[in-house]
């Protein structure tokens, strides 16, 4: 795929249709991919990468790009190209300006994933058919993908493209995904269980903002939480209650525009499991307002915004369940 | 001799009334002279729709113990649709502090007319003893905001 | 040199717990990190824990003081606060270098007593790195991963753990836990020494150096044109920062509680848009200019005002946890740095 990818990237470079390329970007060490604009056929024949570490997800650059002089190319993967037509649908990105081709993602593989089974010296991974093989300074070692992909590649709700200019290899589904199931444990769990469950995990939150800013759907040009003026302004949780505001909010904020991307909980320098947030939101969107999937048409209007005369009323929340 | 003190729980509730249905609701409990305990304290709002999910964290955060939101009823809304928003937006508020393990019998929504000082009054007595039933709010607490 | 074996070390961590606090890296959910230790804690064999030492000195957020008002009087209550003595056992090398640096800012004068207070009452017990990882580049620092320094260093050496005092409080250390201790020789943990140095050898970031870097004018590094490709992706977080050893800018804010102003520090992120903010404005506005301010400061600004000690210790933190996995020695390779043969 990644030669593919490189060869019409040239070839749309050379023939003015577009003038810089957004792809990914090898590293030190197979794993530590960087997303990056190429201009040239050079730059891509040196660095250009696609492979099982290209996780990150490029749509949010394309705010800041197809502003830009020019068209850019932007590679995206079907999970990308969801949080792509949601921001379009906020009018955030030029669509003229963006040239799309939709590339599969076979499921992407979780370096931490690798560590935790005891891996250090990480020098080279590669996928080998349904295994990978990482070779590491103490020797090589073989695993199963599907036991270091990540979680949320394990879940998939979709390997169809929601837009694009043009296809590169075939267009995959949308998936019948048992994401919902740990939102669902959690729900059946009592709330006692569940305050102490959050509790641990938001107690862990050092407020670096990475979950905020690498969030395709926080787009707002100056966050309430960095606006001094609003009176909620803070570098580090210093209490329990501002750990707890700064997710609830943030969740509330994206809820009916997450596209259930995951890139939130991949990003967490401290394994908090962010998307479970995102996720009960539209769980709730989903059984109480009709079946909703963010990103799917960018014409739709978002369930946040909408309303029928008969909802259901919030004293809801009392009577179900527990 | 010991007197054993009994320190009763009074607890702080915050009742989000919109200017032009529930706040006047208040006003006619009033004018009726129905009773209502003293520890509800109402933040005047142009709508229910006005009430920002933040809004009601933050009344938790300064030492409310329960929170609850009154506007017009479904279709009566001053601004036509506002209430039918925030229904929405405070169905999914109220889920996910469920979610989060926090009491849900803490936050509320009660349509109330500016007619209905009746209800007013009956919601905000029935809301306040489920609060005292339910204790001092530790969850959503600041303990920075507590200590005096 | 003193030892104890390996499946005796409980006994060694009870005796140091009897008298003191003792912390150890734990294995968590959130990957490896210090905890208290107690009976049925299990030591964490992982390389390093996920956020650095630094929070023993320098917790993320800290009072300083509490202002009270009445009328137009202001009662000004500073923080007191109780210290006690405390261990922290299994940090690594890197970390344990961090510390002269975090001490180069917080101990000159005027001196931090906040830190200077935490710094007195902690005894740090170091561990060598058996099994260093791919991110790892310490030694381009001058940090020797086989000599990890604190106040005691440790060794272990198959079943056995080799403990040396490095200082006088390291010393005092070790006498009082001497019973859990029995005598061993230096030259026995020779071997580890030489198989971490052939280690460190082998690893890909071994060549890494800052030749390139240190032979360049401060201005020609500053105004390079390097810095808007490296800093294109840059999300503005501040994860590199937070999980950084030497990381040490914070920021003082007042906290209104409503019945008085809580005055606190806490870590502040030169990554953040809000990072310079004075009352005239921002003298970073753009994400480029603040990630350039990171480096420089680690690279340049540093080493130029404190006789050219690095603030890096290649603990490789921010390579395992940038979200966009750009990061220092992407940015020294860049700025020329060299590999030197």
């Amino acid at each position: 795929m990644q030669e593919a990818m490189i060869k019409r990237a040239k070839e749309l470079l050379a023939e003015g249709t577009v003038n810089r390329v957004m792809g990914w970007q090898a590293g030190e060490f197979a794993y530590d991919i960087t997303p990056t604009v190429f201009s040239s056929a050079d730059e891509l024949d040196k660095a250009f990468v696609y492979n099982d570490f290209c996780s990150a997800n490029v749509s949010k650059y394309m705010i800041k790009e197809s502003r830009k002089e020019g068209k850019i190319l932007c590679f995206l993967k079907p999970c990308d190209s969801y949080s792509f037509n949601q921001l379009l649908a906020e009018h955030r990105i030029w669509r003229d300006n963006v040239y799309i081709i939709g590339i599969p993602s076979y499921g992407k593989v979780d370096v931490n994933k690798v560590r935790a089974k005891g891996v250090t010296g990480i020098t080279g991974i590669h996928t080998d058919g349904p295994n990978v093989v990482v070779e590491t300074i103490y020797g090589s070692e073989t695993m199963v993908k599907m036991d270091v992909m990540e979680d949320r590649c394990l879940c998939c709700k979709s390997k169809k493209h929601m837009v694009y200019d043009e296809l590169l290899g075939e267009e995959g589904e949308v998936l019948q995904s048992n994401r919902f199931e740990q939102v669902e444990a959690l729900e059946n769990m009592t709330p006692e269980e569940r305050y102490e469950f959050w509790r641990s995990e938001l107690s862990k939150c050092i407020r670096c903002n990475a979950c905020r800013n690498v969030c395709p759907a926080c787009t707002c040009e100056n966050c309430v939480f960095d606006n001094p003026a609003s009176g909620v302004a803070n570098k580090a949780p210093s209490s329990d209650f501002e750990e707890n505001m700064f997710h609830i909010i943030r969740a509330f904020h994206v809820a009916g525009r997450c596209t259930d991307c995951g890139e939130c909980s991949r990003v967490c320098p401290q394994n908090i499991p962010l998307h479970l947030l995102n996720r009960k939101f539209i769980k709730d969107i989903n059984e109480l307002y009709g079946t909703y999937q963010a990103g799917e048409d960018k014409d739709a209007r978002g369930p946040l915004t909408n309303f029928t005369v008969d909802d259901c009323e919030p004293s809801i929340v009392h009577h179900r369940r527990g | 001799m010991q007197v054993e003190e009994t320190k009763e729980f009074k607890p702080t509730i915050v009742a989000f009334c919109c200017n032009w249905c529930s706040y006047a609701g208040a006003d006619l409990s009033g004018t009726n002279r129905l009773n209502y305990p003293a520890n509800v304290k109402i933040i005047r709002v142009p709508c229910s729709c006005r009430v920002n999910p933040m809004f009601i964290l933050r009344a938790f955060q300064r030492g409310a113990d329960g929170v609850i939101l009154c506007g017009c009823h479904p279709g009566d809304c001053h601004y036509t649709t506002g209430n039918y928003y925030a229904r929405r937006r405070m169905t999914l508020l109220f889920s996910m502090l469920d979610f989060l393990g926090i009491e849900k019998e803490r936050t509320r929504v009660e349509w109330v007319s500016a007619a209905e000082g009746a209800k007013f009054a009956a919601t905000m007595n029935d809301f306040v003893a489920t609060i005292t039933k339910l204790g001092e709010n530790r969850r959503l607490e600041d303990i920075r905001c507590k200590k005096q | 040199m003193l030892k104890v074996s390996v499946d005796k070390i409980n006994d060694l961590f009870r005796a140091i717990a009897a008298t003191q606090k003792l912390y150890l890296p734990v294995d968590t959910n959130a990957g490896a990190q210090y905890r208290e230790w107690s009976e049925g804690v299990t030591m964490s064999q992982a390389l390093n824990t996920n956020r650095s030492a630094k929070d023993f000195f320098f917790p993320q957020t800290e009072n300083l003081a509490e202002f009270k008002m009445e009328g137009k009087k202001i009662e000004v209550k500073p923080q007191v606060n109780e210290y006690e003595d405390y261990v922290v056992f299994g940090v690594r090398a890197c970390d344990a270098a961090s510390f002269a640096i975090l001490d180069r800012v917080f101990l000159s004068e005027p001196v931090d007593t906040f830190y200077a207070h935490r710094r007195e009452h902690g005894t740090i017990i170091t561990l060598a790195c058996n099994r260093p990882a791919e991110t790892c580049f310490c030694t381009t620092f001058g940090v020797d991963p086989a000599v990890p320094g604190g106040d005691v260093s440790a060794w272990q050496k198959g079943e056995e753990l080799y403990l040396e005092a490095q200082t006088e409080k390291g010393e005092k250390l070790l006498q009082a836990v001497a019973g859990a201790l029995s005598q061993a020789e230096s030259e026995d943990i020779e071997p580890v020494k030489a198989a971490i140095r052939v280690m460190m050898e082998k690893l890909p970031l071994a060549k890494l150096s800052l030749k390139g870097i240190e032979d360049q004018k401060m201005l020609d590094l500053f105004y390079s044109d390097k810095w808007n490709a490296l800093s294109e992706s840059c999300l503005g977080c501040g994860t590199c920062t937070f999980v950084c050893p030497t990381c040490q800018c914070y920021d003082v804010r007042d906290f209104d509680t409503g019945n008085g102003i809580q005055r606190f520090r806490c870590w502040d992120s030169c990554m953040y848009s809000d990072f310079t903010k004075m009352a005239h404005g921002n003298i970073r506005n753009s994400q480029m200019e603040r990630f350039r301010q990171r480096f420089m400061h680690k690279l340049v600004y540093f080493p130029e005002n404190n006789e050219g000690i690095y603030s890096c210790v290649g603990c490789g933190r921010c390579l395992a946890k940038c979200p966009i996995h750009m990061n220092i020695v992407k940015v020294i390779k860049t700025m020329g740095g060299t590999e030197n043969e």
